[in-house]
């Protein structure tokens, strides 16, 4: 029997990237409140950058974290509220905040090799008495040993749970698995897993951390989030069920939670349903952050260039997630060369 | 040969090390001791510079009389424990740690007299350095309502203090946008990459202004991208300015001039490139004066 898995629902802070950041607090506590029928053990919400993400460089916010993290709050129960913070755009001030307005659990992210930075924003938010997750992102972007280097890092820094996160949606299954594996065996601490459906195989990557012994896994509800999106809470939910895998989400409703309520929300903000594109494409197999993809896509269309030559250009210079502002750079210089 | 002001560099790090290659040119300065607290490769350097070591502290020379001015190239905390001795006996302090004891002084925006009468002043951030004299270019002709920086840097020129301290280097460079460039709300983000070749220091400055006069901005931003030229060289604009109704976006490179540290490392080079200007022009005064 294989152990239990415990689901991270992102609908509502990777899947804020797929609607520009723009759910009311209303959509907040609909589909908070969805997901804690569902069963979904942690819930995570806030701007797709994590707190104080709202800006010019990653797009504004009709309102800000913390009012966000209100709206949460009322509704969640059982489930507990996850927020990101990336450190250099949050700070320790903003977790406190976070924390008096009902957040119960942190994932602290950095890019795969810059784990350091993340020192003080996690031992802060231990002393807070946060549930703690290291998230070591664009986790494709360094051999697996520096991997493991970096996850004994957030380990010793207290974090109760570090994530292998495939923000590029840029690994294969194997890849996951022997990534998940090698920090399986030689940490204390449990692993998680965040996939992005980019190459089309994030249920499969899902299942592979979990068969080298990951159990925390990521989902969103129809897979809303950046690039073609997270794995579906939803299928993620029923697979694990053929599998005799014991969660505390109940199927039908998790169902019901994107049919009844994420979709109709989408629709009426007039954005579009998780699908692969050929830039979603592009981006798993170049290797790029996935929230760039529509950034990227409003640059190309601003300045009258190829969206794909950008994407190739960004994983060429080795772009790392925060890094909006490159995408400008290279439209410009993309435009200038025509 | 004319004749300068002695200096004193404390902490003898990959900043101060490189601190003394540039003081070393100087023109009013000459770096009279190097002090740290325990034998290291940055002492050995300086001897071998042929300048008088110590490691036994500050307090080991602070009774010097003709050193005036000690460049504090240590942490928040040194800087702490320093700033009280060195205004006792009467020495000039440029801060280059987080510690702000006294006020942040960009050389472009805000070394006038006035400045030039304290007796600690901070280097604020290498973002801050670098960006600060853009913005407040762009808010003496367009009133800067808000303002957003992205600081890239590459990861191997962010040291152990930067590293672990990040909230500090964001929030002091807020404030400084805030204070020294006048803008009403600043915002700042850093991120550190680790592409090999290292990627040399940029900055994406944002502003969101309430006179979007596109040719007075542009204009006021090259004549100031000029200014910071002549003490930080390898300073350039990358892109723009360019606006979009009331969005001004620019961005600027920073490439060191490799006197100790590499050229991609242009955040570490342009505080010290400031840093110098700072000390130059304190040595001028005390040169006029005597």
């Amino acid at each position: 029997m294989m152990s239990r898995i415990y689901i991270t629902d992102t609908t509502l802070r990777d899947g804020s990237h797929s609607v520009s950041h723009q759910y009311t607090l209303k959509d907040v506590e609909r589909i908070a409140g969805a997901l804690e029928e569902a069963g979904v053990d942690i819930v995570e919400l806030g701007h797709g950058d994590g707190l104080t993400g709202s800006t010019i460089n990653y797009g504004f916010a009709p309102y800000d974290d913390f009012e966000y993290i209100k709206a949460g709050a009322s509704v969640l129960n059982k489930s507990k509220l996850a927020v990101l913070l990336l450190p250099g755009i949050g700070t320790v001030n903003d977790l406190k905040k976070a924390k008096e307005c009902g957040a119960k659990v942190v994932r602290v992210a950095t890019h795969i090799t810059e784990a350091d930075i993340s020192e003080q924003h996690i031992k802060a938010a231990k002393d807070m008495g946060f549930f703690t997750v290291g998230f070591l992102m664009m986790a494709h972007g360094a051999p697996k040993e520096k991997l493991l280097e970096q996850a004994l890092l957030m380990e010793s820094y207290g974090a109760d749970v570090v994530y292998v996160t495939d923000s590029a949606g840029a690994l294969l299954p194997n890849e996951v698995y022997e990534r998940v594996k090698l920090l399986k065996d030689n940490l204390k601490v449990p692993i998680g897993h965040h996939a992005h459906n980019n190459l089309g195989v994030a249920v499969a990557n899902s299942l592979a951390a979990i068969d080298a012994g990951a159990t925390y896994i990521d989902g969103s509800l129809i897979g809303l989030g950046a690039g073609a999106g997270n794995t579906p809470t939803e299928m993620l939910v029923a697979v694990l069920k053929k599998m005799n895998i014991e969660t505390n989400a109940d199927l039908y409703k998790t169902i019901d939670a994107g049919d009844d309520v994420l979709i109709p929300i989408i629709k009426e903000k007039g954005k579009e349903l998780p699908r692969f594109t050929s830039d979603s494409l592009i981006i798993g197999y170049a290797g790029v952050y996935s929230s760039f993809m529509l950034h990227a896509r409003n640059a190309a269309e601003k300045f009258g260039v190829d969206v794909r030559d950008i994407l190739v250009e960004l994983g060429r210079r080795k772009a790392v997630g925060g890094q909006e502002d490159w995408i400008i750079e290279v439209a410009y210089e993309l435009s200038k060369a025509k | 040969m004319s004749e300068k002001i002695k200096v004193a560099i404390i902490g003898p790090g990959n900043i101060g090390t490189d601190l003394m290659y540039k003081i070393k040119r100087s023109k009013n300065m000459e770096l009279a001791y190097m002090i740290g607290i325990y034998e290291s490769e940055g002492i050995a350097r300086a001897k071998a510079e042929g300048i008088n070591t110590t490691t036994k502290g500050l307090e080991d020379v602070i009774d010097i009389d003709d050193i005036k001015i000690f460049f504090d190239c240590t942490g928040a905390k040194g800087h702490l424990h320093h700033a009280p001795l060195l205004k006792e006996k009467g020495k000039i302090a440029i801060d280059l740690t987080p510690a702000a004891v006294g006020p942040y002084v960009v050389p472009a925006v805000n070394m006038d007299d006035d400045m030039l009468k304290q007796v600690n002043v901070n280097m604020v951030t290498c973002a801050g350095q670098a960006t600060i004299p853009v913005v407040a270019a762009i808010n003496e002709v367009a009133d800067v309502e808000y303002v957003e920086i992205v600081s890239s840097v590459s990861s191997k020129s962010a040291g152990p203090g930067t590293r672990q301290n990040i909230d500090e280097f964001t929030v002091t460079s807020k404030t400084a946008l805030e204070q020294v460039a006048g803008a009403d709300k600043a915002k700042v983000i850093i991120v550190l990459n680790p592409a090999e070749p290292p990627i040399n220091m940029r900055n994406t400055i944002y502003t969101i202004v309430k006179n979007p006069d596109f040719p007075k901005i542009k204009e006021a931003v090259e004549n100031m991208v000029e200014k910071i030229k002549v003490y930080v060289p390898g300073y350039s604009i990358l892109l723009g300015p360019i606006i979009d109704g009331n969005k001004v976006t620019t961005m600027i490179e920073v490439e060191g001039l490799g006197d100790f540290l590499p050229v991609y490392a242009g955040n570490l080079d342009i505080i010290n490139c400031a840093a110098v200007q700072v000390g130059e022009a304190y040595a001028a005064k005390l040169l006029e004066v005597k």
